[in-house]
Formats: structure tokens, C-alpha cells, sequence
């Protein structure tokens, strides 16, 4: 631990904290009160302004806590430990959002191996099939669900497969733009990480493309059944978490043109490269699990 | 930008607290962050408290006579999720905070301005919780499992904003261990290699990892218990492909490494306190951090074992009920270490002894009942019994609380530089120990005897039991204002606390002087 002898940057006080804290009470008060609104088609819409409100609040701490942060770190006050605080800090939050898509994931292995072949009458639960859902058979894509609601399928062809060679390539050329960085190659560095949020963006318009697909060509909606479900909440989840991605790329975009960065001192481009191949690697997941087999 | 750094290298050597309220709502101290959580927790705790009295009074006899069955149910379930999420939980991140970064010799945490953040957005995650009580149709009722579909299909409106409770309180959870655990993997002072961390650090970092791992899990099942409710997906309905089974499936992934979370940091508190007091050093520190490794390892493993009645195949049964009973061979190791150090110890017996001593008896009790538990064909007699209600009550209130309270007297001297009145202090302990025995051992019995938990009324036959029961419950209750009242005493003044109150006591925190002050270790101590 020989880096420990360097002085470890504490900041004195920080209002950002108080005010993230505000505006993520006010996204939780106001989303739930938006989803019980439109379960009950109420239209007075408080819960919404409240909803925006929290965001907008939110909005205004990430600038002012990552202004803070930038100013000190462009001012020298970090230290490799701080770094290191740093990165640790990333993995794991990283980490974290492994077991969330985990929990997705998890559904879908129970409900494509364990549920619906249970409910078509598998193991010792032929009963079950006989006297609750006499016409249903297993199988999956769960096309027709036990209650009788039909819904196309997802091929893995076409848009899903030009998603994932897209986002495989924008893994590529992250990673040349953070090679282009630390060997101090700017010119190197704003051309791919440009590549890179483009590919993104070209991703994120594919799958809104592919959804439109699925709802009006092939009926396969949010509420046709557990494919569907599962379909929909773990791409729909991967998607957000790409456009954050692409939006932390297009914050790292506008800092290298500010003239950020250094070959040593890039954490928060570090981070944001780290990110974007986590969403890659969640994607070739979704598409082998998802969308092939 | 050279005014900024001369800012903030004024603001580095002031040493002493800010004043006014902006100090806690700003501040980045893992001191006053520390005992944020600390207070917020016991606030908490009087909560939940006083939702379990509501519970008691009703069950005092048979018959509905104090509140009707729905407001019972959201006592059930607003007790339990506010005595995890909101009394146990804060209170180990508050001890984390105050005393890992001086256990490890660090100036603070990794994380401080992330900390802050992560501390102030419980209180608005309970806010949110509690206000859903007073919602048309009333707050979450479904238990604090919320089992589907209980939780989907049968719950009150108020259901998305108990959803986004649960988020908020992961969030605060995930950002508090990932601050634990880079604190101790990138803050050690040096020569603090991780062999020689004290167990109460070793024991968090470890439940660190578990939070991270599971809370995340938490998020995605309240979040397809949102979808199902509100947006027609059918993760936990038959009719659309789903399966119920699936929720406590996913639930109970996340649930089984919580309640270690829940117990793992205490185990390090005792093993703190009782060499303290034994005036020896801990037996077999190696085998404690592998055993807590162990058990933590195992809590990934196990969780169907709260499901054994729902129809699982055999052989999952199986496996399942062997994962489990294996979890009692590392428990089992902790326990004997423990008695090995106080074996021709020197043992006096303080109030953060006498709840350690008690911690590791009652603890036992509620682990033997967990693995008669574990014991499928027998668990399908007691499942849902107060039998259960009686085994999670003795690891959770005597044994996670009890080794809060221990950690509390520990280390109030080094909080407030005074000691705390040890004849009270006394008080405090024996009237928690007579009544908690009192409110928790019969339950064992009212559960063997086929008494159904969660329900507000019951068959005569237990009525005496219920009686002693409640009686213990309100007796346990009011005891904790005696510990309120210590700590308050304590803050305004009593004796001089040395730097080392302790005389067997090791550790970092005991080279600072009492009360710790304002900034410690800001250049890092050599630990031979």
C-alpha cells in the first residue's frame, strides 16, 4: 500500500448530496403516484409534474456535483488513491447492475425451462395441465400463453442481428478512442469516440425501430404473455441503460473537445468506456438468450 | 483554478465540526454521517416499535377488538420492512461508517459526498412508505415478502409507491456497501493488510459484497411486481405463462444473503467485544474470517429453503435442506471460537459484555430453531407458524439488535468522550433480556402448536400464550426508552472517557482520544 502516503482528497461539505436526495424522493413520490393515475385513468396529473420536477432537480445536482468534481480534479487535487476509490467504485457499481439484469435473466430461465413446461404438464404436474389449462402445450417462444393471448415471435434475423454487430462494433471503437487517449492521440480519440456515439444513437433508433415492428407487425406487446415480458423488460432495459450510456459518451464527447483528459488523468472517460462494454456484453446476452434460442 | 485549490486546502485543516443545520444536511464526515444513520435507525426502530405494540395490544386476546384486519396486515408488513430496511440495516452502515475508517487508520470514506447522499435519501424513502399508509385503500398489507400475488393481483393502489420506496432504500443500501467496500480495499493505513482488519471490518466487507449482489436483485423484483400490477406483464400469473413460484423464487435470492447481511456485521461486533471483555486475544481470528466467508459463500444457495411447501420437486427439497444445515457448520465454528475466548479469560461484565453474552446464547437458540427449520418434512408442520416468528425474532432482536445495543455501549465513550451510566445501562439490559425472552419463547410453542402467523385473531387455545407474549412485547418495548435515555445522558455529559475506556479492548479507534475528533487519521498510522 505504498500509495497510501499521499494526502486523501475529503471534501469539506457538498449541498449536492441533499439536493440529489430531494429530487429522488420527489422521482419515487411522483412516479408512483403517476402509475396509480394511469392504472385508475386519472387525469389531474400532479403525480407527473411532481415526476418532472424530481428530474429537472436531479438535472441540476449532476451538473453542479460533476462541475464540482471536474474543477477539482482539473485543479490537481486528486490523488492515484482517490483514483483508485474511483475506479473500484465503478466495478462495482458495474457489478451491481450485473445482478440487476440477473434478476431479468433469472425470470426468463424459470419461465421458459421451469414454468410454462410445468404448466404444459411436465415433471408431476400433469394435473395441473389437465384440470387448469386443458388446451395449453408448452413451448417457446411462448406464442400462445395458457390464458389464450396470442402474440407473434421475434426472429433473431435482420434488425436484432445488425443491433448486435453494431454494438460490437461501438465496443471496438470505444476501445480505440481510449487507446487513441492514452497514447495522447487526440485527432485519434474525438474520431472514434464520434464513431462510437453514432453507433449508439443508430442502435437505440433500430431497437425503437424493432418495437414499433413488434407491436404493429407482429402483435408481440409488453402484456402478450411472459416472452413478451421478458422480451420487453430486458430489452427495454438494456435500451435505457445504452441511452445513458451513449449520453455519458456525448458528456465525455463534448470534454475531449473542451480539451480534457490526459493519457494518466481520464477516470470519468475510463468509467464511461467501462459502461459501454458492460451494455455490449448485457447485449450479446439479450441476443443469444433472448433472441436465438 | 489555483483558488479553488487554496479553498480547499483551508477547509483540509479545519478541525473542528461545522455549526448549524447545513452541517448535517451538507456534510461529507463519516462521524456526522455515522451518527445520522445511527439516530435515524432508532428513530426507526420506535416506529416499527410501535406498529409491533399495535400488533401485540390486537393479539393480547382473542377476537378482533383494537383495529380491523387490513390496518393489522399493513402493521405486519410496515413493522417488518421498517425493522430491515430502516432500523438494522441503517444502524450496521452506521456503525460501518463511524468506525471502519478508524479501524483501518483512513481519513475517511472513499466516498464521501456519495455517502452523504446515500444517508439522505432513507429518510425519504421511509417518508414515502409511511405516507402510503394514509392512502384510499390503505398502505402495502401483503407482508414484508410481498409474496404475488398478494402484492399483484390482491394489493391497494398505494402498491407503486411502496415499489419506489423499496428502490430508493437500494440504492441507499448499494451506494453504502460500494463506499464500505472500497473504503477497506483501497483506504487501509499501512501495514493493515487485510489479515490483520479487525473482524468488524472483515465481517462488513463481506456483507458488503452480499448487498451489492442482492439488493440489485431486490430492485428487479419489486419492479415486475410494478409491471404486474400496473403494466399487464404476468411474471407471477399462471394464466400468461408465469408462475407465483417465480416471485418468491427471485425474492428469496435476494432475501437469504439479507437476513446474513443482517447478521454478519454483528458477528464482528462480538467478535470485538468479547475479547475486550475476556482481556484475551480472539480465538482463531483465520477461521472466523473463513467462516464468515463460508456462510456468505452458502447464503447464495439456500433460499428455497423458505419455500419448501410450495411444491417444489423432491430433489431441490433435498438440496436445499442439506445447503442449509451446512450453514450451521461455519455458524457453529463462530460460536465455539467464541466461548474458546472466553475460556480462563478475564472476564468483567459491562453492559456491552452482558449483550454480548447474551447475543451468543439467544443467537444459538434462534439458529437451533433454524435448522430444525431447515429439516423439510418437519418444516411443512411449522411454515408460517409463529414457530417461524419465533426463530427470526431471536436472530433478529437478540441477536442483531442486541449486538447493535452492544456496539452502541462499546463504543459511546468513543463517541461522545463520556462514559454512559453503567447502573442504567444494567437496567437497559436486564429488562431487554427478561422481556424478550418472555416475548419470543412462547412463541415457539403457539407455533408447534399449529398457531398461524400474521393473522389478527386466533383459536382460545392460545390465548394464554398471547397473553404472556404481549406482555413481554410491551415490556421490551418500554425497556428500549430506558436505552434512549442512556444515550441522550451519555451525549450531555457523565464521566470523562479515556482514549481506551477498555482496558482488554484493540483496535485503531482506541490510539484516537475520546470523543474521536472532528478529522482522524489524516496522515495514515503504521500498523506493525
Amino acid at each position: 500500500m505504498a500509495q497510501q502516503h499521499e494526502k486523501y482528497y475529503v471534501p469539506a461539505s457538498s449541498p449536492w448530496p441533499i439536493v440529489g436526495a430531494i429530487g429522488l424522493g420527489l422521482i419515487a413520490f411522483g412516479a408512483g403516484h403517476t402509475v396509480i393515475d394511469m392504472k385508475n385513468e386519472a387525469t389531474d396529473g400532479w403525480g407527473t409534474n411532481v415526476l418532472l420536477g424530481g428530474v429537472a432537480v436531479m438535472i441540476v445536482m449532476l451538473f453542479g456535483w460533476f462541475r464540482d468534481q471536474i474543477n477539482e480534479s482539473m485543479s490537481g487535487l486528486y490523488s492515484n488513491q482517490l483514483g483508485h476509490s474511483y475506479r473500484q467504485g465503478m466495478s462495482w457499481f458495474i457489478f451491481s447492475e450485473i445482478m440487476f439484469f440477473a434478476a431479468f435473466f433469472g425470470a426468463l430461465f424459470y419461465a421458459r425451462v421451469i414454468a410454462v413446461e410445468w404448466l404444459g404438464g411436465a415433471g408431476n404436474n400433469a394435473m395441473t395441465n389437465e384440470v387448469l389449462w386443458p388446451a395449453f402445450e408448452a413451448h417457446w417462444p411462448l406464442t400462445e400463453t395458457p390464458g389464450g393471448t396470442k402474440s407473434g415471435e421475434m426472429g433473431w434475423f435482420g434488425l436484432p442481428l445488425y443491433n448486435t454487430i453494431i454494438l460490437i462494433v461501438s465496443s471496438f471503437t470505444c476501445h480505440f478512442a481510449h487507446v487513441g487517449l492514452e497514447k495522447n492521440n487526440r485527432k485519434q480519440l474525438t474520431l472514434w469516440l464520434g464513431i462510437t456515439i453514432v453507433l449508439g444513437c443508430i442502435f437505440l433508433y433500430l431497437q425503437g425501430a424493432e418495437y414499433v415492428h413488434a407491436y404493429q407487425d407482429l402483435g408481440l406487446t409488453l402484456d402478450s404473455g411472459v416472452y413478451g415480458n421478458t422480451f420487453y423488460m430486458l430489452t427495454g432495459f438494456h435500451g435505457l441503460h445504452v441511452t445513458l450510456g451513449t449520453l455519458m459518451l456525448i458528456i465525455m464527447f463534448l470534454r475531449v473537445i473542451k480539451g480534457h483528459f490526459t493519457p494518466d488523468n481520464h477516470f470519468a472517460f475510463q468509467a464511461t468506456s467501462w459502461y459501454w462494454h458492460f451494455v455490449d456484453v448485457v447485449w450479446v446476452c439479450l441476443f443469444i438468450f433472448v433472441y436465438i434460442l | 483554478m489555483s483558488t479553488v485549490a487554496g479553498e480547499m486546502d483551508h477547509n483540509d485543516h479545519h478541525h473542528h465540526a461545522p455549526s448549524g443545520f447545513t452541517r448535517w444536511l451538507f456534510t461529507t464526515n463519516h462521524k456526522d454521517i455515522g451518527s445520522m444513520y445511527l439516530w435515524f435507525s432508532f428513530i426507526m426502530f420506535l416506529v416499527g416499535g410501535s406498529m409491533a405494540m399495535v400488533i401485540r395490544a390486537e393479539l393480547f386476546q382473542p377476537g378482533l377488538q383494537l383495529v380491523d384486519p387490513h390496518f393489522f396486515n399493513q402493521m405486519t408488513t410496515v413493522h417488518g420492512l421498517i425493522m430491515v430496511f430502516g432500523a438494522v440495516m441503517p444502524a450496521f452502515t452506521g456503525l460501518a461508517n463511524w468506525m471502519v475508517p478508524l479501524m483501518i487508520g483512513a481519513p475517511d470514506m472513499a466516498l464521501p459526498r456519495m455517502n452523504n447522499w446515500s444517508f439522505w435519501i432513507l429518510p425519504f424513502a421511509f417518508a414515502i412508505l409511511l405516507a402510503s399508509l394514509f392512502m384510499e385503500g390503505g398502505g402495502p398489507a401483503f407482508g414484508w415478502t410481498f409474496y404475488a400475488p398478494l402484492s399483484t393481483t390482491y394489493s391497494s393502489d398505494s402498491t407503486a409507491l411502496f415499489v419506489f420506496s423499496v428502490h430508493i432504500m437500494g440504492i441507499s443500501s448499494i451506494m453504502g456497501a460500494i463506499n464500505v467496500i472500497v473504503t477497506i480495499m483501497n483506504m487501509r493505513a499501512p501495514g493493515m493488510t487485510y489479515m490483520k482488519m479487525p473482524l468488524f471490518v472483515w465481517t462488513w466487507f463481506i456483507t458488503a459484497f452480499l448487498l451489492i449482489a442482492v439488493m440489485p436483485v431486490l430492485a428487479g423484483a419489486v419492479t415486475m411486481v410494478l409491471t404486474d400490477k400496473y403494466f399487464g406483464t404476468s411474471f407471477f400469473d399462471a394464466a400468461g405463462g408465469g408462475d407465483p413460484v417465480l416471485f418468491q423464487h427471485i425474492f428469496w435470492f435476494f432475501g437469504h444473503p439479507e437476513v446474513y447481511i443482517m447478521i454478519l456485521p454483528s458477528f464482528g461486533i462480538i467478535s470485538a467485544i468479547i475479547p475486550a471483555f475476556s482481556r484475551k486475544r480472539l480465538f482463531g481470528y483465520s477461521s472466523m474470517v473463513y467462516a464468515t466467508a463460508a456462510i456468505a459463500g452458502l447464503s447464495f444457495i439456500v433460499w428455497a429453503h423458505h419455500m419448501f411447501t410450495t411444491g417444489m420437486p423432491v430433489a431441490a427439497e433435498i438440496f436445499f435442506m442439506y445447503a442449509t444445515m451446512l450453514i450451521s457448520v461455519p455458524t457453529g465454528v463462530k460460536v465455539f471460537n467464541w466461548v474458546a475466548t472466553m475460556w480462563r479469560g478475564s472476564i468483567t461484565f459491562e453492559t456491552p459484555m452482558l449483550f454480548a453474552l447474551a447475543f451468543v446464547i439467544l443467537f444459538t437458540i434462534g439458529g437451533f430453531s433454524g435448522l430444525m427449520l431447515a429439516i423439510t418434512p418437519v418444516d411443512f408442520q411449522y411454515h408460517d407458524t409463529y414457530f417461524v416468528v419465533a426463530h427470526f425474532h431471536y436472530v433478529l432482536v437478540s441477536g442483531a439488535i442486541f449486538s447493535i445495543m452492544a456496539a452502541a455501549y462499546y463504543w459511546l465513550p468513543k463517541w461522545t468522550g463520556h462514559m454512559y451510566d453503567e447502573t442504567l445501562a444494567k437496567w437497559h439490559f436486564w429488562c431487554s433480556l427478561i422481556s424478550v425472552n418472555l416475548l419470543f419463547f412462547p412463541m415457539h410453542f403457539a407455533g408447534l402448536a399449529g398457531m398461524p402467523r400474521r393473522i389478527p385473531d386466533y383459536s382460545l387455545q392460545f390465548a394464554d400464550i398471547n397473553q404472556i407474549v404481549s406482555i413481554g412485547g410491551f415490556a421490551f418495548g418500554l425497556s428500549q426508552l430506558i436505552f434512549l435515555w442512556v444515550v441522550i445522558k451519555c451525549a450531555r455529559g457523565g464521566e470523562k472517557a479515556p482514549a481506551k475506556p477498555w482496558e482488554g479492548a484493540e483496535g485503531l479507534e482506541w490510539t484516537v482520544p475520546s470523543p474521536a475528533p472532528y478529522h482522524t487519521f489524516e496522515t495514515p498510522p503504521e500498523v506493525k
